[in-house]
């Protein structure tokens, strides 16, 4: 025999349940209603800009690649000092407030290439800076740059994998 | 008996309190908007000679309450009690700034309702009889906002056309128990209300349903129509949050005309300036208010104005976890 008070409690069941369904019934419509009146993203427009400008920044670095090449580097040599001066640019634009600027304007074609990572790192730093040395920037500069190394570390783990599958 | 309470949750003041000062100050962005001309400061840039952004939002509030306290003509040492509040972790802009003010001191939370919230507090405060002068303030700022709730400043962020503009400010008002011009006069607290919006980019519409609530309630609870206010004012929906305003209003029977407007959308030119779908922030309903709104109340342009203003009471751990966004509303209604 259930006490009184769990007896009302159980007769209550029935209208809770009741309520949360309408407020699930609410919620969908709700959601629909945003759905309808939030204006879609300009998709194509956005794709265009970031080809358009993430290809400028990669032939930039292409230009800088062939410099190095007719210093007498070869391809393989060339690589690394490129990577270092494209980087630098990254650093130096972010520094003058001016790579962020640009990702407004350029998306995915800002933060995709390694100007784009660069520029993840280099903000942070900036930011955290404020909190010191240590427990600000030391601790924090790879806040929004971390997870692409871990996932990236990753990933390179398994395409090494399926590759020793296949070539083994 | 609670005579003051009309209805569910609108008190009504029978002496109600006068606002005798106010104090706006605003930032870069906003002095470029087309309201530049009502607000008392518009600063240079965003750092105002400060290290960090969260002290520069300091300076801001602390600006903004001694232009309240000396346009009120009250000496500082006889306000009683200083309410006030902020967006960052801890209030700390309202906390610190009351270290400098050295007045009993109330921080409040409520996000971007906080002014109305901390002006009805005060109003309930004064019309009680428990004072006789009260020093309300909010603020917040784009750089501390944006190192809080969203990334490095300097990062790489294409910023959604959804998503808004923190408002670079500070409003503080003066409330009396006597003296002149525009007074408050209602307050509707509002209920949490979430419809299970998740994107925090998408503050608007997280807040939209709050807004429309406490608005729906006011007009219930005290028998009114829209159309008996020459302004209502929501505090940040943005231009998508505004219009599920006006669609939830309207079908809950009280659609609101060309007396709507949001503080958002006025504070800056949505077109021309690079801020989304419009301002937010305390500071964004809490400089329009008292800047240039207040100057029309005074002036008698305008005689009766709502604000409901919004929050999204959301944290960056909440949203990460998957949480949706609990929205709030809070009405004040200034009569000249």
């Amino acid at each position: 025999m259930p006490s009184k008070k769990a007896g009302q409690k159980m007769k209550k069941m029935p209208k809770t349940a009741q309520a949360a369904q309408h407020q699930k019934r609410e919620q969908r419509a709700y959601k629909q209603l945003v759905a309808e009146k939030q204006r879609k993203p300009l998709y194509f427009k956005n794709f265009i800009v970031a080809f358009v400008a993430g290809g400028v920044v990669c032939t930039m670095g292409q230009a800088i690649l062939a410099f190095f090449m007719k210093q007498g580097l070869d391809i393989n040599a060339a690589a690394a000092p490129t990577l270092a001066v494209i980087i630098l640019f990254g650093i130096i634009l972010t520094a003058f407030g001016i790579y962020d600027e640009f990702a407004q304007f350029a998306g995915a074609g800002a933060a995709v290439p390694i100007t784009g990572f660069a520029n993840t790192i280099t903000a942070a730093a900036i930011d955290f800076k404020r909190e010191g040395w240590v427990f600000g920037m030391g601790a924090k500069m790879f806040i929004v740059a971390g997870p692409v190394i871990v996932y990236g570390i990753l990933s390179g783990v398994f395409a090494a994998f399926i590759k020793f599958i296949i070539w083994s | 008996m609670a005579s003051k309470k009309i209805g569910k949750a609108t008190v009504k003041f029978t002496n109600p309190p006068f606002i005798i000062g106010t104090g706006t100050v605003v930032g870069p962005m906003e002095g470029k908007g087309p309201l530049a001309k009502g607000f008392d400061v518009v600063l240079p840039d965003l750092a105002c000679g400060e290290k960090t952004p969260e002290k520069s939002e300091r300076k801001l509030l602390e600006q903004a309450a001694n232009i309240a306290i000396e346009r009120s003509g009250v000496e500082k040492n006889m306000i009683d009690y200083y309410i006030a509040g902020d967006l960052l972790n801890q209030i700390i802009s309202a906390g610190f700034s009351a270290r400098q003010l050295a007045i009993p001191f109330f921080g409040v939370y409520g996000a971007c309702s906080t002014c109305a919230m901390g002006a009805t507090l005060g109003s309930m405060i004064i019309d009680g009889g428990f004072s006789d002068y009260i020093l309300i303030g909010c603020s917040s700022h784009y750089q501390a906002a944006e190192r809080q709730f969203r990334h490095p400043i300097e990062l790489n962020v294409k910023h959604k056309a959804i998503s808004q503009y923190t408002v670079t400010g500070a409003g503080a008002l003066v409330l009396s128990s006597s003296g002149k011009g525009p007074r408050l006069t209602w307050a509707t607290t509002g209920k949490v209300i979430d419809l299970g919006i998740k994107d925090p980019c998408n503050l608007g519409a997280a807040m939209a349903p709050a807004a429309a609530d406490t608005f729906v309630r006011y007009m219930i609870d005290t028998g009114s129509t829209p159309d008996m206010f020459d302004l209502v004012l929501t505090g940040d929906l943005g231009n998508l949050g505004s219009e599920l305003f006006k669609e939830l209003v309207k079908d809950a029977g009280y659609a609101v005309g060309n007396n709507y407007n949001d503080c958002g959308l006025m504070i800056f030119d949505t077109k021309t300036q690079q801020v989304g779908a419009g301002g937010s922030g305390c500071a964004c309903p809490a400089v329009v208010m008292l800047g240039p709104i207040f100057g029309k109340l005074e002036d008698g342009t305008l005689k009766k104005v709502l604000l409901v203003a919004t929050g999204a009471l959301l944290s960056p751990l909440s949203s990460q976890q998957g949480e949706t966004i609990p929205g709030i509303g809070h009405i004040i209604v200034i009569e000249s």
